[in-house]
């Protein structure tokens, strides 16, 4: 019986300890925000929080999660929107979407290691999330935009 | 500017499966993630009690529900044309909600493509705006015992300004029901000035729920008791199932069952292409079931196919004269005179779509019909292939489309629904197909691989007296009738058989390809490759002559004028534009290319060393568009993007921020194909299948600096989603040249190596 906590909520499971976080979280929870891009930790849809780092889901066991704390995009902005979720939106970075919670949610963990990234750190740390609509400058944009704000 | 249904690739779709099928069978039904069979009761415009038309209706409060029949895949087609229709209407935004459309013929064509959703909607959507508001101003005008034609409607009231009465939406939505729908002739439409919203920027209407995780996809569908299915396909396209083995994958906890997917009867078109597939009770358990399949393929004529050899073929046959495409005086005659003539071929390979979200449907077969849940980008076209794979009626497959994560052309083919819709037959419950990555890279409808020849005879200007040029492609025809070697007017007319320049002798051909994939489309199509190799030519010559390679660029423009469709063939499909509304007029060529030029400080700024500008133009889906590129290479040949300067006149243009946000997004698309794009095969089968080795853009290699620059036009609107990908390449690879002095003939640029 894995143990783990899910956006604050304790929970458990008693499947196969190899299942990758992604689907647990996608097909048992029903948390369909956090998306499946490759399977292989080359696209970064799939990112959530994993006792506050950033880490892709497709490529997690259960097994590396038990007794961890997981968050992911629905849990981020629970308690009102994430800053880097109002500058997302306040920059109108989407087209499709469909890597965005992943990138949002890289980037949130990005301005909690370093509140005021440089151009560096930001392709440092968001170069691992593709998007295929090609929004890197609003991304980058709005990572810069959410850092004002929380200075 | 309503009624335009036929590019060229939608002619090919109704000529397969399509005929006469399109049957009223839809609701319009809430979107909704825990999907259960429609309730054909939920229709939300029928239900309100004001719904002039089926494009909206208005609640008792006054709220707007306006009807999306286009997928928004990124594009911004469900907001854009939302936005036209509330303007009309006078609208609150904030007080407008969209529905998804089913898909249903009553909508007209559905299929969001070839970059038509705007200039298709835009006139029925201020008509049916202006239809609602005009009952609207009538039934106040009623309630005061005033004319109409004093009454006017503001921002979800209508006043009377001579009294200064006003009463809002919500009072009047039940006296508007009663009264007759105006005949379309007595609309007015509100003056260009008075535009609240056209024009200007509006946000997505889903972006909140993007941004918090709500947003649902064909990934998020869910119907109650769905088994997830995971589907190994022939390794090679045509290939057959001749035995399997399922012991093992039987016993992976979580698998319930296996089924075989018959191999489509040729052509393929969108039907299945076969294979065995896991039935699991979760996604990863049927991707862990298909690795333990044991499975014996005949891999069938395709299996000869190598992509190294195909090209060489592609190159010999552009070296000989092909099928005629536009003529234009005498090129031979000119060629045979014996002045300077420069040649030049070009190469691009086949690429993948690679959206972020791979191909996914959830289907439910019961007692004769189907049920869908899709991303995909034409709902009508899924229920002419489900009823096709399965032996129904078109009627009876119901199509509920979701928010699509990225499409680019493959999920206007719905193999992936009607392979749904065969497994939920066979497992007697609802089914959930779900491509891996793999499964999208090695089993797409490819983007042509192309080979073009060109050849010019230059005068002493260094201006061309004659122009050759052959392009030699496996068609989009092919995936509709094997047997199609040569490409169809419309795909010749995607940059081709257009050719803007004033050059006295002119001749376009094409020349025979067999293809061995699935051929599709991909955003902007042939232009891809067409503007590639034109735009680089046109440099070559500048560079031949001594000249700058912008005003050489005007300089073959000419004076301006409009290209005499006479000039062009006479099946030249022109997007479907009519000429006289959409023709081909250099002066807005020319506009967009000064601009980008001055934007980008084209000849006014010092360049360092392996420091260079290119610049490209091409007209694609009805919209002129000019790229200017900045590169640096430094000594080790490291390639980085400083700056891109895209300058567009897509007419009347609706969405602000959306333009911006695709041409800024084209240009990333761009670099992934210039630096990467290539699919390769050996054996039949194709070589790459994932992000690692097919690469896409990432942050830290996409250009450093975009700027969009919108031309103010009051012409009718264009293109948007598409148009702002063909010039990238040939103005990147121009850059290159001008930095390195390297001439970059073949793409991506993966495959050479720079020299700084």
């Amino acid at each position: 019986m894995i143990k783990l906590k899910v956006n604050g909520v304790q929970r458990s499971f008693d499947g196969n300890p190899e299942m990758p976080l992604l689907w647990y979280l996608r097909d048992v929870l029903g948390l369909t925000g956090t998306k499946f891009g490759c399977g292989m930790a080359l696209c970064g849809c799939c990112t959530v929080h994993l006792n506050g780092e950033a880490v892709r889901s497709c490529v997690t066991t259960m097994q590396s999660a038990a007794g961890a704390s997981v968050l992911t995009i629905e849990g981020l902005g629970a308690q009102g929107l994430h800053p880097v979720q109002k500058a997302w939106m306040a920059v109108n970075v989407p087209q499709c979407g469909y890597c965005q919670p992943g990138q949002i949610m890289q980037a949130a963990a990005l301005l909690k290691s370093k509140p005021h990234p440089s151009d560096a750190d930001i392709d440092e740390a968001m170069s691992g999330n593709i998007c295929r609509c090609g929004t890197y400058q609003r991304i980058r944009a709005a990572i810069k935009a959410a850092a004002e704000e929380v200075a | 500017m309503s009624t335009v249904q036929n590019v060229s690739r939608r002619e090919f779709v109704k000529g397969m499966f399509s005929a006469g099928a399109f049957v009223l069978c839809g609701q319009i039904v809430p979107r909704r993630l825990w999907a259960g069979s429609p309730d054909p009761s939920s229709d939300p415009v029928a239900a309100t009690p004001f719904h002039p038309s089926i494009w909206l209706g208005m609640e008792p409060d006054g709220s707007v529900v306006i009807v999306a029949s286009r997928s928004e895949m990124g594009s911004g087609s469900r907001t854009g044309p939302a936005i036209v229709l509330a303007d009309e209407l006078e609208a609150d935004w904030n007080r407008v909600r969209i529905e998804q459309a089913l898909g249903d013929a009553k909508y007209g064509g559905q299929d969001t493509d070839g970059s038509h959703s705007i200039r298709d909607l835009f006139d029925v959507m201020r008509q049916a705006g202006a239809t609602a508001r005009t009952m609207l101003e009538q039934a106040a005008a009623q309630q005061w015992k005033v004319p109409a034609s004093e009454c006017k409607a503001n921002l979800h009231t209508v006043t009377h300004p001579p009294t200064g009465r006003t009463l809002g939406y919500a009072d009047l939505v039940a006296a508007a029901a009663k009264l007759p729908v105006p005949a379309k002739e007595s609309l007015k439409f509100k003056p260009r000035t008075a535009w609240r919203y056209i024009g200007k920027e509006t946000s997505l209407i889903d972006l909140r729920d993007i941004t918090t995780g709500k947003a649902v996809y064909g990934m998020d569908a869910h119907m109650e008791g769905m088994l997830y299915a995971s589907i190994e396909h022939p390794p090679v396209l045509g290939g057959r199932l001749r035995s399997f083995d399922d012991k093992e994958t039987l016993k992976v906890p979580g698998v319930k069952m296996t089924a075989t997917i018959d191999p489509f009867k040729p052509p393929h078109v969108f039907q299945p292409l076969g294979g065995v597939a896991v039935l699991a009770d979760n996604t990863w358990a049927a991707f862990q079931g298909r690795q333990k399949l044991k499975i014996e393929w005949d891999n069938g004529p395709n299996a000869a196919y190598n992509s190294g050899e195909y090209r060489k073929e592609l190159e010999a046959t552009a070296q000989k004269p092909g099928k005629l495409v536009r003529n234009v005086g005498d090129v031979d005659a000119e060629f045979a005179k014996g002045g300077k003539i420069i040649e030049a071929a070009y190469y691009t390979p086949h690429l993948a779509h690679a959206s972020m979200e791979p191909p996914v449907a959830v289907a439910d077969y019961r007692d004769g019909k189907v049920v869908a849940w899709t991303c995909t980008q034409n709902p009508q076209e899924c229920q002419t292939t489900v009823a096709h794979v399965l032996g129904i009626k078109p009627e009876d497959v119901t199509c509920h489309v979701t928010l699509l994560g990225g499409g680019f052309g493959r999920k206007s083919k719905p193999d992936y629904v009607a392979e749904a819709a065969v497994l939920s037959k066979k497992a007697g419950r609802p089914v959930k197909v779900v491509w891996r990555r793999e499964d999208d890279i090695k089993f797409d409808y490819y983007h042509s691989v192309a080979a073009m020849y060109m050849k010019a005879a230059v005068g002493a200007d260094g201006l061309p007296t004659a122009w050759l040029q052959r392009s030699v492609f496996p068609p989009i025809g092919s995936t509709f009738a094997l047997d199609t070697t040569y490409s169809d007017p419309g795909e010749m007319g995607l940059g081709w058989s257009d050719l803007p320049f004033a050059i006295p002798n002119h001749r376009a051909e094409n020349g025979p390809a067999v293809a061995h994939v699935r051929i599709g489309w991909l955003r902007s199509v042939a232009n891809i490759y067409h503007a590639f190799a034109i735009n680089s030519f046109v440099d070559e010559l500048a560079h031949a002559a001594g000249r700058d390679s912008f005003e050489y660029l005007l300089a073959l423009l000419g004076p301006d004028h409009i290209v005499d469709r006479k000039s062009l063939p006479e099946n030249f499909p022109n997007y479907d534009g009519s000429y006289e509304q959409y023709p081909i007029d250099t002066a807005r060529f020319r506009r967009v290319a000064q601009l980008a030029a001055e934007k980008a400080g084209w000849g006014k700024r010092s360049m360092g060393k392996g420091e260079g500008m290119g610049i490209a133009m091409h007209r694609s889906f009805l919209t002129y568009v000019a790229t200017v590129v900045r590169v640096e290479v430094n000594g080790a040949g490291k390639l980085r993007i400083r700056q891109v300067d895209t300058a567009l006149d897509a007419g009347t243009i609706v969405n602000r921020d959306t333009v911006r946000n695709q041409f800024e997004g084209a240009v990333v698309f761009g670099t992934s194909l210039a630096l990467h794009g290539e699919i390769t095969a050996a054996g039949g089968v194709i070589e790459q299948s994932n992000f690692a080795d097919y690469p896409v853009c990432r942050m830290n290699e996409a250009p450093e600096k975009v700027n969009i620059h919108i031309v103010e036009s009051e012409a009718p609107p264009a293109g948007v989603g598409e148009p702002g990908l063909p010039p990238f390449a040939p103005a990147l690879c121009n850059a290159i040249f001008a930095a390195t002095g390297q001439r970059v003939r073949e793409l991506p640029l993966s495959k050479g190596k720079l020299t700084g």
